[in-house]
């Protein structure tokens, strides 16, 4: 690792796109990230659960958006990142995009089940049913089925090469029709509350509440890339 | 190139044509499915009414989902598909052909009866020519969405399950968008709008489908 820092001032990333020298970086990477997304969580919820005020209508039950709004935004990101490690994948033909790319959709199937859940969890005491056939709701369990496809096609082919290629065209195509299934569900039928953070106005909540997120997001964020970089230490164990 | 496509559908619609049966089975299933949800849900005629387009158009997605499984698997079987790949042909001229003359014999003729299952469910009369167009730009987007999940999956054990699994959530915006310009229809209101964007989704995908097709199997055959 010294040898690819110094030898040029920059790093030198295709020297880490082999799997045998990013495999001790990996290591190193998860566990800092392990450690952070462990802080970060427990301050996180600390902020959550009992600085946080009390929201004047919805009571005690909001306090799920601290888990339930950055699992949302996780799940969607990292089909992104993962049809971005696809097509990466396919362009310069590099095993490690791929097994990236496979790495990442357990934890991103995962976000999104979790979404699912604290939020039929939340509908049950705020709309009165666990689920509502919103427009939200809806794109997000179909996101659900995207990831689980992706996995199914993975684990269908024994060669791993196929499977890879296969599985990051599937991604591809699935990161096209993404938008398109979430703006023809929302048009569909919309019950869930708009965004509650935008980038472009000032947040409709209180700073506690908004800092308690933030940092449930940031350990989430620390969590998926410690989990997807032990997971692509699995795999580059398993293949090399 | 308009040639090399006339000759692929050419050649693709007699062999349908030597293997009737085929698809005449997707046909009818598409006929049973729609047969049983009065069976399921009661012949209440105000209720059969209001899921008729739901219905018509959840069982001509699972219906053309059905028979993608043929679109490439006789020839992947006898070596043909692997000569087309080695032709200097443009391959994706040649899915997109073979795409089409799947979509003639097996979504054509979801179009041409739908409305004898619509006259089953008391579809309003007016109805018909909406659900038809609907059909009509609707089902060339399954076909070659679905395209993309066969050439995928060629092959592989398991294969159908998989291809639904692929395939279906895919289908979500054509079903969305079909079935909502029929309900809008019977509701009074022009459905011109949920048209148009399914005219637009049949333009993108022609567009960009083939050229995905010919990637998918240049994968599963090498």
């Amino acid at each position: 690792m010294t040898q690819a820092m110094n030898s040029n001032s920059t790093v030198r990333w295709f020297w880490f796109a082999s799997p045998q020298t990013f495999f001790p970086l990996a290591g190193s990477i998860a566990r800092w990230c392990a450690v952070g997304a462990v802080l970060l969580a427990l301050a996180g919820l600390y902020v959550g659960l009992v600085v946080a005020p009390t929201d004047a209508q919805q009571g005690e039950v909001y306090r799920i958006i601290f888990i339930h709004v950055p699992a949302a935004w996780m799940s969607m990101f990292i089909y992104l990142v993962m049809a971005g490690w696809a097509a990466i994948g396919l362009a310069f033909n590099t095993r490690l995009s791929f097994m990236m790319a496979q790495a990442l959709a357990p934890t991103g199937a995962l976000f999104t089940f979790i979404a699912l859940w604290t939020g039929s969890l939340w509908g049950r005491p705020t709309w009165g049913t666990y689920w509502v056939w919103d427009a939200r709701l809806t794109s997000e369990l179909i996101l659900l089925f995207l990831y689980l496809g992706f996995m199914a096609l993975h684990a269908a082919i024994d060669d791993p090469r196929r499977a890879d290629r296969a599985s990051a065209l599937l991604a591809i195509v699935g990161a096209v029709n993404v938008p398109i299934i979430y703006y023809s569900v929302q048009w569909w039928n919309t019950l869930h509350q708009g965004a509650s953070v935008s980038l472009t106005r000032a947040p409709s909540m209180a700073a506690t509440m908004l800092t308690g997120m933030l940092l449930m997001a940031l350990a989430f964020w620390a969590y998926s890339i410690a989990a997807v970089l032990v997971r692509v230490r699995c795999i580059i164990r398993e293949r090399e | 190139m308009l040639a090399l496509a006339r000759t692929v559908v050419h050649r693709d619609l007699l062999l349908a044509l030597r293997r009737r049966s085929d698809v005449g089975t997707a046909l009818l299933f598409f006929v049973i499915v729609a047969s049983l949800f009065p069976l399921g849900v009661g012949a209440e005629p105000n209720l059969l009414r209001a899921i008729a387009p739901g219905v018509i158009w959840v069982a001509a997605l699972l219906s053309s989902m059905l028979s993608l499984g043929r679109l490439f698997a006789a020839d992947y079987a006898d070596g043909t598909l692997e000569q087309m790949l080695l032709a200097a042909a443009p391959l994706g001229v040649v899915v997109a052909a073979k795409t089409f003359a799947h979509w003639l014999v097996s979504g054509l003729p979801l179009v041409a009866i739908a409305p004898l299952i619509a006259l089953q469910y008391d579809l309003a009369p007016g109805l018909y020519g909406v659900l038809a167009l609907s059909l009509l730009l609707g089902t060339p987007v399954l076909s070659l969405i679905g395209a993309i999940g066969a050439a995928l999956t060629l092959g592989l054990r398991g294969g159908g399950v998989l291809l639904a699994l692929l395939v279906l959530p895919l289908y979500v915006p054509v079903l969305i968008l079909g079935a909502g310009a029929v309900e809008m229809a019977g509701a009074g209101l022009d459905p011109e709008g949920e048209l148009l964007l399914l005219g637009a989704a049949l333009v993108v995908a022609a567009a960009f489908s083939p050229w995905a097709i010919a990637a998918a199997l240049r994968i599963s055959m090498e």
